[in-house]
């Protein structure tokens, strides 16, 4: 789509589009190009010596079995987050849309942890299920559950997911409301006359046209958990017990910033880069034409 | 709307002028040095004491001591700051990164250089020797500057052992008498968990190593050379893992965390005993609700009948390198290393803190002060440090990227304390890794 | 007619539930900040405030806790990040949305396509060389180099490129009709008709830089620097003895801001939200 109607003139937009412009080639880039040139570098912690390997650190990287498997938790706990996150914000938002009383009371209940950081999300949760010090931690231990997420590793992975998904809940939420409203009433009116009864009519009539909602927040969903919640992993236990909450945004600030391994840790950016336009060039094909051409 | 967005741009602008970091409070004829630091909470306050002191002691300088996180964090920020040309001038990097320092070529001023550049008294034998030998180069010189040294110990609750039929006054000598012990503990349950261990890496396997006189890696521990090797697959380090972990599914013992996460499980009186970090006093000084010591660690005569000294824990100071540094401000560096190493000064930091007094005359000095005697038990480190001759395995580890080998241990072994491996398979695969580690170290350090 | 009742019940009873699970992490963080740090560490924490407690939060914004300033300072930090982060996004995309929207010029769908990909790399997947970047530009422990980086927005540019399609063809051209030049339509149509977006956007990107973790975590280790998120972080993390209430009291200071932010403007936030950005 573009528009008919222009202005003239080359300067103008040129000045408007400038500080834009500057700003994504220098921080965005120039570093994308840094993070390939040096993915293919080894280099000393403190930056003295720099010597070129070729793409040896990219063949480190997928011979070495840990990275493989950290592929795969990635994967596992973006697509739990997702789905828990979609599903209770569906549940809520469903129920919230009926004529019910107190709507907008529970709407606001429900949309303030959008608010919330992803490194808080970590800290509230920890507060609460700490096998010491939390409530509800303490408590599981008190009635015998040998609960303890700072060495069971499946403990540790359900609660970074949880901690990841309660946050998100709102903003999925949000949507879902919006999408459920949008639907006309008369439609959903008609096949109850038609005698189409509570979860049928659900998924015949409202799910097909809430679909293009559902899509759009599988994306962000998926990329918030692929990338924003690393304050949340990080802060609930660094990544262990062992390296079963590690994820490979963890994994490249861990490399890069802990242990200074710059050349591992740039080929990881790449290799991160890559599938970010995967990701993209998808939601872009299925999502963004309408919105970008 | 343009307003709103006028005045919000001019809060902004007045919260930014004043959050500028400012150059610290130093007055223009006197030159500012910053020392970053580690130390939170009492020992953090130390610091800040130690600071004020010197600075009111002479008038070249003013320092300005800044606390950067925790020791993995500050060495991390020294790292980036000194890549980015801003590093500090002294900063306190503890002792497992002391083999990643070396290797830092011009990024850092070896202690014993700035001491010769500045005429400053520095010999390497007024320092006890487990101190001495942890951060002097291989011919005796002091790369860095002894600052807070501690060493592990067995802290224990004694109104715990009482009420399980120990003698509160005889604490578990050898690893089989802890077993045992921690097994009364666990079955009459005075306190909900029997044992646990902060550090688990440094006091279970490398002070184990260093007292049972076993060598932890190849090339003497790595003071030989980059090529070293990890040597933590063979028997006496299966055998302690797997003490750790039949103690633990026997519910004996508790894994408790990383580093120095397990010592509030201990003060808050939840575990009997507690290894930990003898600068762990101040906190259980001031948060422990029941009688509580401090002991050696237990040792194991089957294998090293003459237990040696324990290794150092704890930190030291590094000068740092930056573009543009002058020569006033080495001198300011130096100033501050004299300061801190006087005897009045090293006995006084030693008796606030918890951490054992880095040379010899500072020792005399506590043991002059009565401190010892009055506070019993608290001459334990330092005798621990002192005890028996100091071997090629117990003067320290001089591993590059020790502090990642480290993480890789706790990996595995929190691996193998979930049951998902075998302690043998658990420390071949921390060889194996670490072993990748040290070789890219290696590579890199050649450049 | 009873069991229908009942039914019609199930709605507000699972509501209800999930109302309470939200806000319980808060209750206990707002009940554990005004009791006694060394009964919560052994796990004696009630879940009725203790009123004697509240001094806690006077002291933390004051004095800060071990492993941390004062917190007002962090706050301040906070809100000034946020604040630039959010008006400099805005302030940045409006115009160039504009300029590839009403405006035909060479290499401007290079332009654009090159915003968009900024899009495409969050700045966790290239968080070493976006630090080696801002080393050799000299903007690391600085204001500048905390704010700056993050003020790029595609999502901004994406959404008001959006509404700007969608304006009809017959405004433009009574402006034009009017003799209004290119700035002034800006100025008095088009910046008037995005209100809304503004609004909902601002909130979005408040919450956003108030919320960054990771980038503040690199590019700042001046303690001064530290912002209230960072700051509650290295409270938890110290060696020593954690100050359990101070931290809580953090949280919940920490929280109320932006907070505040969302449910003050969450008429606009929902509209802009899900109108524009599909």
């Amino acid at each position: 789509m573009e528009r008919r109607t222009l202005f003239p003139g080359r300067l103008l937009p040129a000045l408007l589009i400038l500080p834009q412009l500057a700003l994504t080639v220098v921080f965005f880039l120039w570093p994308a190009l840094q993070a390939i040139k040096s993915s293919l570098e080894r280099e000393d912690a403190f930056g003295t010596s720099t010597e070129f390997v070729g793409l040896e650190n990219f063949a480190d990287l997928f011979s070495d079995p840990l990275y493989v498997a950290a592929i795969g938790r990635t994967a596992l706990f973006c697509v739990c987050v997702t789905a828990l996150a979609m599903g209770v914000a569906l549940l809520l938002a469903v129920l919230a849309d009926t004529e019910i009383r107190g709507r907008a009371f529970y709407r606001t209940m429900l949309i303030w942890p959008y608010a919330v950081a992803p490194a808080m999300a970590a800290v509230l949760w920890v507060l609460m299920v700490h096998p010491q010090i939390g409530l509800v931690g303490a408590w599981l231990n008190r009635i015998g559950v040998a609960w303890d997420y700072k060495l069971d590793g499946t403990q540790a992975m359900a609660l970074v997911i949880v901690a990841a998904a309660w946050k998100q809940v709102s903003y999925n939420f949000i949507f879902f409301l919006a999408g459920l409203q949008a639907i006309p009433k008369t439609i959903v009116e008609a096949a109850r006359i038609d005698g189409s009864r509570g979860f049928h009519r659900f998924r015949t009539i409202v799910l097909p046209l809430l679909m293009p909602t559902v899509y759009f927040l599988l994306v962000v969903d998926l990329v918030y958990a692929a990338f924003d919640t690393f304050a949340t992993v990080y802060a609930v236990n660094g990544g262990g017990p062992g390296q079963s909450t590690q994820t490979l945004v963890l994994k490249v600030y861990l490399d890069g910033v802990v242990n200074a391994n710059i050349g591992s840790s740039s080929a990881q950016s790449v290799v991160l880069m890559a599938g970010v336009i995967v990701l993209c060039a998808v939601q872009f094909r299925y999502l963004g034409r309408k919105a970008v051409t | 709307m343009d307003r709103r967005a006028l005045i919000a741009g001019a809060g902004s602008l007045a919260a930014w002028t004043a959050l500028r970091p400012s150059a610290g409070a130093s007055a223009a004829d006197k030159t500012p040095i910053t020392l970053w630091h580690a130390m939170s909470g009492a020992n953090g306050e130390e610091v800040e004491r130690l600071a004020r002191d010197f600075n009111a002691s002479q008038s070249e300088v003013v320092l300005e001591a800044i606390y950067k996180g925790g020791y993995p964090e500050t060495l991390t920020a020294a790292i980036a700051a000194s890549r980015a040309g801003k590093a500090p001038h002294i900063v306190q990097i503890f002792e497992v990164g002391t083999g990643t320092m070396l290797q830092a070529g011009p990024a850092i001023k070896a202690a014993w250089k700035l001491a010769e550049e500045t005429g400053l008294a520095l010999d390497p034998h007024a320092y006890i020797p487990g101190v001495r030998g942890y951060y002097s180069l291989p011919d005796g010189k002091l790369a860095s500057m002894p600052f807070n040294s501690s060493t592990a110990v067995m802290w224990y609750n004694k109104d715990a052992f009482e009420k399980a039929g120990l003698d509160p006054e005889k604490p578990p000598a050898t690893y089989d008498a802890y077993v045992e012990a921690a097994r009364a503990l666990a079955s009459k349950a005075p306190t909900p968990i029997a044992s646990t261990t902060a550090w688990m890496t440094w006091i279970q396997f490398e002070e184990y190593a260093a007292i049972q006189n076993i060598a932890y890696a190849t090339e003497n521990d790595g003071y030989d050379g980059l090529g070293a090797q990890l040597l933590i697959n063979t028997k006496p380090f299966v055998d302690q893992l797997q003490r750790f972990m039949d103690l633990s599914k026997d519910g004996a013992f508790k894994y408790a965390g990383r580093d120095s996460a397990p010592d509030a499980v201990f003060y808050s009186g939840q575990a009997a005993i507690g290894f930990g970090s003898s600068s762990g006093r101040a906190d259980i000084v001031k948060n422990a609700k029941f009688r509580y010591a401090e002991a050696f660690l237990p040792t194991e005569p089957a294998l090293n009948a003459k237990p040696n000294n324990s290794i150092i824990g704890g930190a030291s100071l590094w000068a740092m390198t930056a573009p543009k540094r002058s020569e006033a401000e080495y001198k300011g560096v130096a100033a501050f290393y004299g300061f801190i190493s006087k005897p009045e000064q090293v006995a006084l930091y030693a008796q606030h803190t918890g951490y054992v007094p880095v040379t010899s005359a500072g020792y005399e000095a506590t043991k002059q002060a009565g401190y010892f005697d009055k506070n019993p038990g608290t001459d334990v480190p330092a005798r621990q440090l002192a005890r028996g001759e100091l071997t090629p395995n117990s003067r320290g580890l001089r591993l590059g990227r020790l502090p990642e080998i480290r993480a890789i241990l706790y990996e595995e072994i929190e691996k193998a304390l979930q049951g998902q491996q075998s302690a043998q398979t658990a420390m071949d695969s921390a060889v194996a890794r670490g072993n990748r580690v040290l070789r890219e170290f290696q590579k890199s350090a050649r450049g | 007619m009873m069991r229908s009742r009942l039914v019609a019940l199930i709605p507000h009873a699972v509501l209800i539930l999930a109302v309470l699970l939200f806000a319980f992490p808060i209750w206990i963080a707002i009940a554990g900040s005004t009791q006694d740090s060394a009964a919560i560490a052994r796990g004696d924490i009630s879940l009725i405030p203790d009123p004697a407690g509240l001094g806690v939060y006077r002291d933390v914004l004051v004095n800060g806790s071990a492993g941390a300033g004062p917190v007002w300072r962090a706050l301040l930090v906070s809100a000034g990040m946020a604040l630039v982060i959010a008006l400099g996004k805005i302030a940045l995309s409006l115009p160039s949305a504009y300029a590839v929207t009403f405006f035909r010029f060479p290499f401007r769908m290079t332009a654009f396509w090159l915003i968009f990909l900024t899009l495409m790399l969050p700045v966790e997947v290239r968080l070493i060389p976006t630090f080696q970047v801002m080393s050799s530009l000299d903007l690391i422990n600085s204001f500048t180099g905390l704010t700056i980086p993050l003020v790029a927005s595609a999502t901004a540019t994406l959404l008001f490129r959006q509404t700007f399609l969608t304006l009809p063809d017959e405004l433009v051209e009574a402006a034009r009709m009017d003799g209004a030049g290119p700035l002034r339509f800006l100025k008095d149509i088009i910046i008037p008709i995005s209100g809304a977006n503004i609004a909902a956007l601002f909130v979005i990107l408040f919450v956003y830089g108030w919320n960054q973790y990771l980038w503040p975590l690199l590019v700042a280790t001046d303690p001064k620097l530290d912002t209230v998120v960072i700051g509650i972080v290295k409270m938890i993390g110290v060696d020593t003895a954690t100050e359990w209430n101070k931290v809580m009291a953090t949280a919940v200071l920490a929280l109320l801001p932006p907070v505040a932010v969302v449910l003050l403007m969450q008429r606009w936030f929902v509209k802009g939200l899900t109108e524009g950005d599909k």
